[in-house]
């Protein structure tokens, strides 16, 4: 029986700022958990998966890679 | 979740509003807000041309983008701060989102047309790059409206801007910026073009949404001038309570503008009068705060 490739086997989450950084998560999961184990306030941010966003509720698997991105901005505009 | 107005599968949840969307519901919402706000605080018909400052982020585009779908006059204003490889890649977003468009961009380049940017700047000042790029952005989004016949500018400013400046202004009693702080601000005989947010009753996250959805491709980075702002820590107080207690930061900004701010308005009587170098209005009685910084700047240039 042919076993499942590394990378199927995690959902990889990754954030771009303050800087690049990766994480990984095993299996199925609420977004909400996963922002909770980050240590994130859902107010703060956006989850992206392709071209579409997640919801606190939406349900994330073991091969699916999503973005958290922080929406807070500052400075002057 | 799903979208409160069709069932369908919502891409986002607004807790304040009790609410979720579908991508076309949201998109829907969203201008709708903008619209409203215009409409509340009678900023600009759609007969006005309208000079929106842009930077690159997500705010402004945002706002650019939206006056532009829903048939309003607005050209975009960019200043190019020369800081470091962060205003390349803004100059870029705004280059490309002009040309997508086909609307009009000014930009203004301040090594090229003022001899300085932000970073020679603050270091000849010594001061936080902060404090000579927001007074380098008032004087020149007002001098181009002026100049340009422009009836208003337009701003990126958002609920958690606003709420955030609220919430410092009021850590430090600033009673003469409590009594300005509105989605408008008026033009004034003396020089001062009209000043408008109509962002004012969105979100930095549904703002931040919008552009994923819309495609917009903005600067995910943040000026790494900005890092560690106290805005950003007001801002993440404020979500704080905001995950406690939904709608905290609406009920907080709005109450001002609906019952708190007017015991400050008195506050803010300032006479201005024309810089004697420039001819922008000024509180001064001798040149404008930006004439005083060119020279000061021009002259340790030498």
């Amino acid at each position: 029986m042919q076993s499942m490739p590394e990378e199927r086997k995690v959902i990889r989450v990754f954030m771009t700022i303050p800087r690049r950084k990766e994480w990984e998560f095993r299996g199925r999961q609420s977004v909400a958990k996963i922002l909770h184990q980050m240590k994130l306030n859902p107010e703060s941010v956006i989850v992206i998966h392709g071209d579409t966003l997640l919801t606190p509720d939406d349900m994330v698997e073991n091969g699916m890679e999503i973005e958290v991105r922080s929406a807070i901005s500052g400075g002057n505009r | 979740m799903k979208c409160t107005k069709c069932k369908g599968k919502a891409i986002i949840d607004l807790r304040r509003h009790n609410s979720g969307f579908c991508r076309e519901h949201f998109i829907e919402y969203f201008e709708n807000q903008v619209k409203k706000a215009i409409q509340e605080f009678s900023m600009f018909s759609p007969e006005d041309s309208v000079l929106v400052a842009v930077s690159g982020g997500k705010d402004s585009l945002v706002l650019w983008d939206v006056l532009l779908r829903n048939g309003y006059q607005a050209d975009g204003l960019y200043i190019d701060l020369g800081i470091g490889d962060y205003s390349p890649a803004s100059t870029e977003k705004v280059d490309q989102f002009a040309a997508q468009r086909d609307a009009r961009l000014i930009k203004v380049t301040l090594s090229e047309d003022y001899g300085y940017d932000i970073p020679f700047a603050a270091r000849k000042l010594r001061r936080a790059a902060c404090s000579p790029c927001g007074m380098s952005k008032r004087y020149l989004f007002n001098r181009a409206a002026l100049e340009g016949g422009y009836g208003v500018v337009a701003t990126g400013h958002n609920l958690d801007d606003e709420a955030a400046t609220l919430f410092g202004n009021m850590i430090r009693w600033n009673v003469g910026y409590l009594g300005r702080q509105y989605p408008v601000l008026e033009e004034n005989p003396q020089g001062l073009a009209r000043k408008v947010k109509p962002l004012i009753r969105l979100t930095e996250r549904e703002t931040a949404a919008y552009a994923v959805l819309l495609g917009i491709d903005y600067i995910v980075e943040e000026c790494p001038k900005a890092v560690g702002a106290r805005s950003h820590l007001y801002k993440e107080l404020l979500n704080d309570l905001e995950l406690r207690s939904p709608g905290s930061k609406q009920q907080f900004l709005y109450g001002f503008f609906e019952r708190g701010r007017e015991p400050f308005q008195d506050s803010d009587g300032v006479e201005l009068n024309p810089c004697p170098q420039c001819g922008q209005p000024t509180s001064r009685d001798t040149v404008c705060s930006f004439c005083s910084m060119t020279t000061r700047l021009s002259a340790v240039a030498r």
